[in-house]
């Protein structure tokens, strides 16, 4: 489990980008949280920087988006899905099941 | 409409294509493509691409799955060298013609060449996947002295690129500050501090009056490249980046209007009623003028309003009127917004320019017209989605606001919908 940050640092409609093996963006999506992987599939672009709308990201350089429950493409010009990750809280924490962690960026 | 061609198979023509189909459209759709490949995403061309990073495979904008689900009848490695509008045919450089009741012109443009070079080794353009390869063929001999001609994005870029493969770069730019017509003077001169940065000499106000060969025999290789003020710059390759001439040569005496391109209303409709012209051929009508943009986004985004039209058979979608472009270069993503004028007041709103990590605003007027971001990807588009939300509320492309047929004559190209047939 890698440790993401405490609850109340990542409010609503904002994201966090988290160094596992990959990158990892996550987000809160009006107080439900995900994770995905932060790199965009199609070019080189970080989801947590891109534009969130209910349980969808928008790429920020060519707004290919993302269904964050499924990781599955729900707009061009990405073909490839992003893969998913499961979310925990625990005493207040948010925690993302990936394997290896480095830090919080 | 029961046959329709898109002539030009690069992102535009595909998206087209694409649009026909998931606007139920059902009939015979043939796509022309002058290049032997299918379609394949060119912005990477001048960056991993160039450097090795991606292979060609990558490149591809259709899979196997949705090539199929198109169901397009590709002739690629043929132009199209001529339209009837009356007999409702395409004529292409085969010798064959398609009998077709809707066309969409998404034919491009090629790269311009500096005048007497033709003939010299060692200079390059970069437009295609080809010229990709065969700048790869000519970085993996090792060159020793680069100069790439031309400061816009696409000589920012491969210059970025050659000086990252560890190449020694030169750039030469005919304007006093690159980029000032795109990005205004004081944001296109922030610009023009990324090359020196990374040991990139730019040299700028001064035009290339000539090649230097080794040799005096056609298909010499080029040894130098001479500056207006008498400078010669040693060069054993050279990449001229100079812009693009839009491809209309093949539309001559069809009776569309062209100019610059292929001139359309707000809706991508041209002259003739049942003819669209999408992507960088296209010069539209927004925002009271005629514009030609030269970006992914406009060649991704206009096929679906051109398309709804050329089906309707009258102008019901019109431009978008993002402007939207972003460039890697140097190791800093730029991206701007917005439609705006070279004395426009710039403002940075956010971040350090010196960091190279900033939002700014183009304002005019008491308005805000573009904004542009350097490593700011969040908020760049914030802003640009308040730029978009502004415009649709208050000014939007007033001359787009209202949208009309071309109100030109419908031909006989119009009734041929009984023959859908590709005559060989």
């Amino acid at each position: 489990m890698i440790r993401v940050c405490p609850l109340d640092q990542l409010p609503a409609g904002e994201a966090v980008r988290i160094i596992a093996n990959v990158p990892i963006a996550v987000f809160n999506a009006d107080g439900d949280f995900y994770a995905i992987d932060d790199t965009c599939t199609h070019q080189d672009a970080s989801l947590a920087d891109g534009w969130l709308e209910g349980c969808q990201v928008e790429c920020p350089l060519h707004a290919s988006s993302f269904d964050l429950r499924t990781g599955a493409v729900t707009g061009l010009p990405a073909k490839k899905p992003v893969r998913t990750y499961p979310v925990s809280v625990e005493a207040g924490v948010l925690y993302v099941d990936a394997p290896s962690q480095v830090g919080a960026v | 409409m029961r046959s329709i061609a898109v002539v030009g198979a690069s992102l535009a023509g595909l998206r087209a294509a694409q649009a026909l189909r998931t606007k139920g459209y059902d009939g015979r759709l043939t796509l022309v493509g002058a290049e032997p490949h299918r379609p394949y995403d060119r912005p990477p061309l001048s960056k991993n691409f160039l450097a090795g990073e991606l292979d060609a495979a990558e490149l591809a904008l259709l899979d196997p799955a949705e090539d199929t689900a198109l169901g397009a009848d590709w002739r690629l490695g043929v132009r199209a060298t001529g339209v009837d509008p009356a007999a409702g045919t395409v004529a292409l450089s085969d010798g064959t013609e398609l009998a077709v009741d809707g066309l969409v012109i998404a034919t491009g443009g090629r790269p311009r060449t500096l005048p007497g070079t033709e003939r010299i080794d060692g200079v390059l353009t970069l437009r295609t996947l080809d010229d990709a390869l065969a700048l790869r063929t000519r970085i993996a001999a090792g060159p020793t002295n680069v100069v790439v001609v031309g400061a816009g994005f696409l000589g920012a870029e491969v210059s970025s690129t050659l000086r990252g493969l560890g190449l020694a770069v030169t750039v030469v730019e005919a304007l006093p500050v690159p980029l000032a017509g795109a990005l205004g003077p004081e944001l296109g001169a922030l610009c023009a501090e990324l090359p020196g940065d990374h040991g990139v000499p730019l040299i700028t106000g001064q035009s290339v009056t000539g090649l230097g060969t080794a040799g005096s025999a056609a298909g010499s290789a080029v040894a130098s490249v001479r500056l207006a003020d008498g400078r010669e710059l040693a060069a054993d390759l050279v990449v001229v980046a100079i812009g693009i001439r839009p491809n209309t040569e093949w539309l001559a005496g069809s009776g569309l209007a062209v100019d610059d391109g292929v001139r359309t209303d707000v809706g991508f409709r041209t002259a003739l009623p049942n003819v669209v012209a999408v992507g960088d051929v296209a010069r539209h009508h927004c925002d009271g003028r005629h514009v030609r943009h030269e970006h992914w986004t406009n060649a991704a985004d206009e096929p679906a309003a051109a398309v709804t039209n050329l089906l309707a058979g009258r102008t019901i979608d019109r431009c978008s009127g993002r402007g939207y472009f972003w460039s890697d270069q140097y190791g800093v993503r730029i991206q701007f917004a917005g439609s705006i004028s070279p004395t426009d007041e710039v403002r940075v709103l956010e971040g350090s320019t010196a960091e190279r990590a900033f939002l700014a605003g183009y304002h005019r007027a008491g308005r805000v017209t573009g904004v542009l971001a350097m490593n700011l990807p969040r908020a760049f588009n914030r802003a640009r989605r308040g730029l978009t939300a502004r415009n649709t509320e208050e000014d939007r492309c007033p001359s787009c606001s209202s949208a009309e047929p071309g109100g030109a004559p419908r031909t006989a190209a119009d009734t041929t919908s009984s023959t859908p047939s590709t005559r060989a």
